[in-house]
């Protein structure tokens, strides 16, 4: 019997307006795997992780976390299945009127798994899993760099040992090498917490570094799924045109119609 | 025909906008006062609510009330005193002031301030992603970030407009005694023998109303807003122009509902 996956998706739709975002999508993400979902601006990578998320509701299709369908569940499922998954957004989305180590152990605090006395040292421990010293709890986040405050995103992400780790664009807008060192800690803690990663980004060299599994979304559908190794020479016409970023292609001939 | 349709359907279009628009702040202050009984209670947020609404905003409460208790005093008299009717001056800035001015102007003054800053922070938590980070770390965002800011409204505008109807009697004896001739001690106990306990609790009920209305304005546009920088703009001035409208509208209703004979 083979092991189920640990999300599943099955003809996931969403529309904003007459625009059609998701077009049937389907996808499986097994245990312990990291899977990086490739695609364009704008081709619906980020609604897709929302709509896991419960952020966003799907207008047609079913999303199994865990072997729980999320669209089903009350706000107290939804609260424990998010409980269960740690997520770092795009430009970290921490919380200007907080600390950095109250944003840290923010959803510690929040599921009382920590008293708040000892919170501080506990968001210290995770502080110094992504390489940063403890007195970076004191600063506030507009105090940090942009690389810093991806750090201390992925470690509110950490803090609580999710079992699903979600990263919305974890390199955008960073230099090459910060981009690597976050790829680097990134990895480090999917394989430390044992845990199943989706990651969406359009920077190549991230995914060929985070991922197991990869897909590629175009136009809300996946157009490509395989080994994230073989991302530069998958033999797609459309993947070849985008991991290689060549002007001619499927892609822009569509652009042009 | 259909040329002549166009402004119609723009008048439905906008109809039908308006009645979405106060459905949705219908259910989200719904929502919110739902919220209000459930735990968890977030009493440090309350607090810095609490304090943001009446500390921060009292000189500008302050100086209003003063200067519109001035205002009243030198208008009436300039009006009353052709009819020889001057000495009833102490009670109509005590009526004006305590009646309408103080709540009415407190409100819009902390529309102002309060709503806008409401409106500006949590619309750009919603363009950042905070809200949903908030969300994805099992925290309610309508109990986290609208619960304590709707009860520091009700709470602490009652506080300001009894400061406000305070100021704004003595802006009225200020200008009575230095500049109208008023003795000290009789416009005082003139004042305070036509002062009645409705008036000032209409007052503080009018306040309490006007600091909601402040807080769901401030916090239901931000919470909304879409399309960064310029959503959050937009989010904030509708913040402060619709609770001042509401502010003005609720004023009448309440007016009506407590003094009309």
């Amino acid at each position: 019997m083979s092991t189920p996956p640990t999300i599943r998706i099955r003809g996931l739709s969403k529309s904003f307006g007459d625009k059609l975002v998701l077009d049937g999508i389907d996808l499986d993400v097994m245990p312990g795997t990291s899977m990086v979902v490739i695609g364009g601006s704008g081709s619906g990578k980020s609604v897709l992780l929302k709509c896991v998320l419960g952020l966003i509701e799907p207008d047609a299709g079913t999303i199994e976390v865990g072997g729980q369908d999320v669209l089903r569940l009350g706000e107290g499922g939804l609260d424990a299945v998010r409980s269960t998954i740690g997520m770092l957004f795009q430009n970290g989305a921490l919380f200007d009127s907080l600390t950095v180590w109250e944003n840290v152990a923010f959803g510690l605090l929040a599921t009382r798994a920590v008293r708040r006395r000892d919170a501080r040292a506990r968001a210290a421990e995770v502080l110094a899993q992504v390489g940063l010293d403890a007195s970076v709890g004191d600063l506030s986040p507009a105090e940090l760099s942009g690389g810093m405050q991806k750090r201390v995103g992925l470690a509110r992400a950490i803090a609580g040992g999710a079992k699903i780790l979600f990263f919305d664009e974890p390199t955008t807008g960073l230099d090459p090498i910060m981009g690597a060192v976050i790829d680097g800690l990134i990895v480090d803690c999917v394989k430390r917490l044992g845990s199943t990663a989706v990651a969406i980004t359009h920077d190549m060299a991230s995914a060929r570094r985070i991922g197991d599994q990869a897909a590629m979304l175009y136009k809300g559908r996946i157009v490509w799924q395989g080994a994230a190794a073989g991302l530069m020479d998958s033999g797609n016409p459309m993947v070849d045109q985008f991991t290689h970023g060549r002007r001619d292609g499927p892609i822009q001939m569509e652009l042009r119609k | 025909m259909n040329f002549l349709l166009i402004p119609v359907a723009a008048v439905g279009r906008g109809v039908l906008l308006a009645l979405s628009t106060a459905g949705s702040i219908t259910l989200f202050g719904l929502t919110a006062l739902l919220n209000m009984v459930r735990p968890p209670f977030y009493g440090r947020l309350f607090v810095r609510a609490f304090v943001e609404f009446s500390y921060f905003s009292l000189p500008v409460v302050s100086l209003t009330a003063v200067f519109s208790g001035m205002v009243i005093a030198l208008q009436s008299y300039a009006g009353f005193s052709r009819y020889g009717a001057a000495t009833a001056i102490p009670n109509i800035v005590l009526i004006s002031v305590v009646r309408e001015l103080a709540p009415v102007l407190a409100g819009l003054m902390v529309a102002g301030r309060v709503g806008a800053a409401m409106a500006a922070e949590l619309g750009t938590m919603r363009v950042t992603d905070q809200i949903d980070a908030l969300t994805t770390l099992s925290t309610n965002p309508v109990k986290y970030l609208v619960v304590p800011r709707l009860l520091a409204g009700v709470l602490a505008l009652p506080l300001l407009v009894l400061v406000a109807d305070v100021l704004g009697v003595m802006g009225g004896w200020l200008v009575g005694t230095a500049k109208l001739g008023f003795n000290s001690h009789t416009y005082l106990s003139n004042t305070m023998s036509f002062l009645q306990t409705m008036d000032v609790v209409v007052s503080l009920a009018k306040a309490a109303v006007f600091g909601f209305l402040v807080a769901l304005m401030g916090c239901y546009h931000g919470y909304n807003s879409r399309g960064g920088a310029v959503g959050v703009g937009t989010a904030t001035t509708n913040a402060v122009v619709s609770a001042s409208i509401l502010i003005l509208a609720f004023d009448y209703v309440l007016t009506e509902l407590f003094f009309a004979q």
